[in-house]
């Protein structure tokens, strides 16, 4: 049983007045098959978490640990930790001129499975993906994310997600911006990649609607750069009516 | 709101570039010239333009330590050997000096051209008639290492069309005009290819004109020569004429790479795209651009829009781009320019790292897909795929590792 663990994680972020501390001490555990959801306000350091887990280089680890069964995936590159199983579907995801999402993928898939996937299987399985996220086939040809909507590119990380086939996927808002619709196109994606390979998922969202198609096992509230506290689905039916208040009053008083 | 890391990348076109682009900082953006592009001195002879100092405007980027001979000295303006698809309704054939549509497109702005115009003598006429689509492609690469004088005369007649290859190899050391007439209606594309020898020079010239709702796509695909400078100028003198002009360029080290780009709105609604594209890696590559916008005062409600971007692969390149953008008419329907340099965008490749690709092959994959946008428009699958691997194996030269950070 696979298990992706970070302890009192410390992580600071190189700006150009010197280096900010953003996160101050999480500590998360995630099995596979489980769903946690992270829940709190902007600027709370819920994208440097998720960007912290991928290896983004603008991020630093100042203390503490992010192990995958046991092994050091901060000592690991960013290509290295896509390969041992985990996955971002970014909040923002990327424009990448004149390449392709059929090149783009096939490399991808290459990439992770360490070989070339066998050719008539692979644009089946595109093919089919595609048609579960909705997307025409005509995407297939664009430049990634080159002037997709919102949707487009949030169905785009989806589509990646289901064909990589990661053992964890951090998703990071992808349900912002998204209307009810493309809403649950994107969490039946999720939930089929929970059902058909046993998905371990971290989602990241500022509200609890995405919760309605996504059953989450933990929610952990996430305040100024730490868990302010856990429980299960019924902590988001408590934000919903409460919102984050309570927890920025505490902030205020304790600060 | 707070912005998180990559939104802190500005991705907008048109300050920055999809490659994360800083502005080039010497550009002469907005500066008005001291002379109207329009104006300058032109002769086909020789001997109207004084010696080379080095700080004219037109040579000022270029080694002409290089190419003095070119510039200078004695040329052969002879014949030389080609070889050309036969294609119906392209007629390509030696024509003397005399042939009444030379001169029509242009005359030389500047000592190397007009040295060359001075010398050649017969020029290499490609005369296309038809409206059916039809490719010709002339390869060129005998030019030996002697000194050389060349003139092209490529003419569309009216409401014909086709794209016309120049595949240039081999060793040359060579100063040419090129002559593009594009006939009312027509639709003609010109491609000039230079996969020249190491140790190779090329001067061009080319003066196209475009008549009464006719469209010229040109390309100036430049990756091999020790110096190769190619200035393409277009004169849209009819209404309705179109120009799009595209270049692709790959300096290595060692590599000089010049394109100064000219496009003249004479008439109204006429309408002008440039599009270079460079990438430059190792020791001492170098490239320059120069795109110069003239919008007359007849020119009314043209549309125009020219940009240039450089992607810097190694230490130890230089890439200058200078647009300029003259207007004369407050009456128009667009104009715009772009400029810049820069290097990898770090977004791009973590985007594509954090899918398991390895950096080393992430980055060929921006570079490639940064010169593609190119290929993909010169619309023969043969050329380009034999772009596709001319491109690779230029990238396959260098280790393209990350500079030392
Ligand atoms: N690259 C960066 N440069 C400067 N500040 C940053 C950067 N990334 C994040 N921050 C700051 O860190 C804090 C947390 O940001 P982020 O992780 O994006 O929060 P969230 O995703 O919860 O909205 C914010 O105050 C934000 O301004
Ligand atoms: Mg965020």
């Amino acid at each position: 049983m696979s298990v992706l663990e970070i302890r009192d994680l410390h992580v600071s972020v190189e700006t150009e007045q010197g280096s900010k501390p953003i996160l101050r001490g999480v500590d998360l555990t995630i099995k596979k098959g489980e769903t946690h959801a992270i829940m709190g306000p902007n600027g709370s350091g819920k994208s440097t978490l998720a960007y912290t887990i991928a290896g983004h280089p603008k991020y630093t680890v100042d203390s503490g640990s992010i192990t995958l069964d046991g092994v050091d995936v901060l000592a690991m590159s960013v290509d290295e930790r896509a390969r041992a199983g985990l996955f971002l579907a970014m909040q923002y995801p990327v424009e990448i001129p004149g390449v392709t999402v059929t090149n783009f993928l096939r490399t991808a898939k290459t990439a992770i499975d360490g070989e070339a996937p066998p050719i008539r299987h692979w644009i089946k399985d595109v093919k089919n993906s595609m048609k579960d996220l909705r997307m025409d086939a005509t995407f297939a040809e664009r430049n990634v994310n080159e002037g997709f909507s919102g949707g487009e590119k949030k169905r785009h990380e989806i589509l990646q997600m289901e064909l990589l086939k990661p053992t964890f996927a951090v998703l990071d808002e992808t349900d912002s911006g998204l209307d009810v619709d493309a809403l649950k196109i994107v969490s039946e994606g999720v939930n089929r990649a929970k059902e058909n390979t046993n998905l371990g998922v971290l989602l990241i969202t500022h509200y609890t609607r995405i919760l309605r198609y996504i059953k989450p096992d933990f929610v952990h509230v996430f305040v100024d750069g730490r868990i302010a506290e856990q429980g299960g689905p019924e902590l988001a039916d408590r934000l919903e009516n409460e919102g984050y208040d309570r927890f920025l009053v505490g902030e205020a008083t304790t600060a | 709101m707070t912005i998180s890391a990559p939104e802190a990348t500005p991705t907008k076109l048109e300050q920055t570039g999809q490659l994360g682009y800083k502005k080039h900082t010497d550009g002469g953006w907005g500066v008005v010239p001291i002379q109207t592009r329009s104006d300058r001195f032109r002769s086909t002879d020789v001997a109207d333009f004084p010696a080379l100092t080095g700080r004219e405007a037109v040579w000022k980027l270029t080694p002409i330590d290089r190419i003095s001979d070119l510039i200078d000295g004695e040329l052969d303006g002879g014949e030389y050997a080609y070889s050309a698809t036969a294609v119906d309704g392209v007629d390509i054939r030696w024509v003397d000096r005399d042939d009444t549509r030379i001169g029509t497109a242009g005359t030389p702005e500047e000592r190397g051209s007009a040295n060359a115009w001075t010398r050649f003598e017969k020029a290499l006429a490609v005369t296309v008639s038809g409206e059916e689509a039809k490719t010709v492609r002339i390869d060129r690469s005998q030019f030996g290492i002697a000194p050389r004088a060349a003139h092209v005369l490529i003419e569309a007649k009216p409401f014909s069309s086709a794209l016309v290859i120049l595949e240039n190899t081999g060793s040359a050391r060579l100063s040419e005009n090129v002559e593009i007439l594009v006939g009312d209606g027509a639709d003609l594309t010109v491609v000039t290819v230079q996969q020249w020898d190491d140790e190779a020079a090329h001067l061009a010239s080319h003066f196209t004109v475009v008549g009464r709702d006719a469209r010229i796509k040109h390309v100036v695909v430049t990756l091999g020569g020790s110096v190769v400078r190619i200035n393409p100028s277009t004169h849209l003198n009819s209404s309705g004429g179109e120009v799009e002009a595209l270049g692709l360029y790959f300096a290595d080290a060692g590599q000089h790479l010049e394109q100064q780009v000219y496009v003249n709105h004479d008439a109204p609604h006429t309408r002008s795209r440039v599009t270079y594209k460079g990438a430059l890696q190792g020791e001492g590559a170098r490239t320059v651009w120069i795109g110069d916008v003239l919008i007359r005062q007849t020119a009314t409600a043209t549309d125009s829009y020219e940009q240039n971007r450089n992607l810097v692969l190694t230490d130890g390149t230089r890439a200058d781009s200078i647009p300029n953008l003259e207007i004369e008419t407050g009456d128009i329907a667009g104009a715009g320019h772009a400029s810049a340099t820069g290097r990898f965008d770090d977004e791009q490749l973590f985007y594509l790292q954090a899918r398991g690709i390895k950096e080393e092959e992430a980055r060929r994959l921006v570079v490639r897909g940064f010169l593609t946008e190119i290929v993909q428009q010169i619309g023969d699958a043969d050329l380009q795929a034999r772009l596709e691997v001319a491109i690779e194996e230029e990238l396959s030269g260098t280790s393209l590792t990350s500079d030392g950070r």
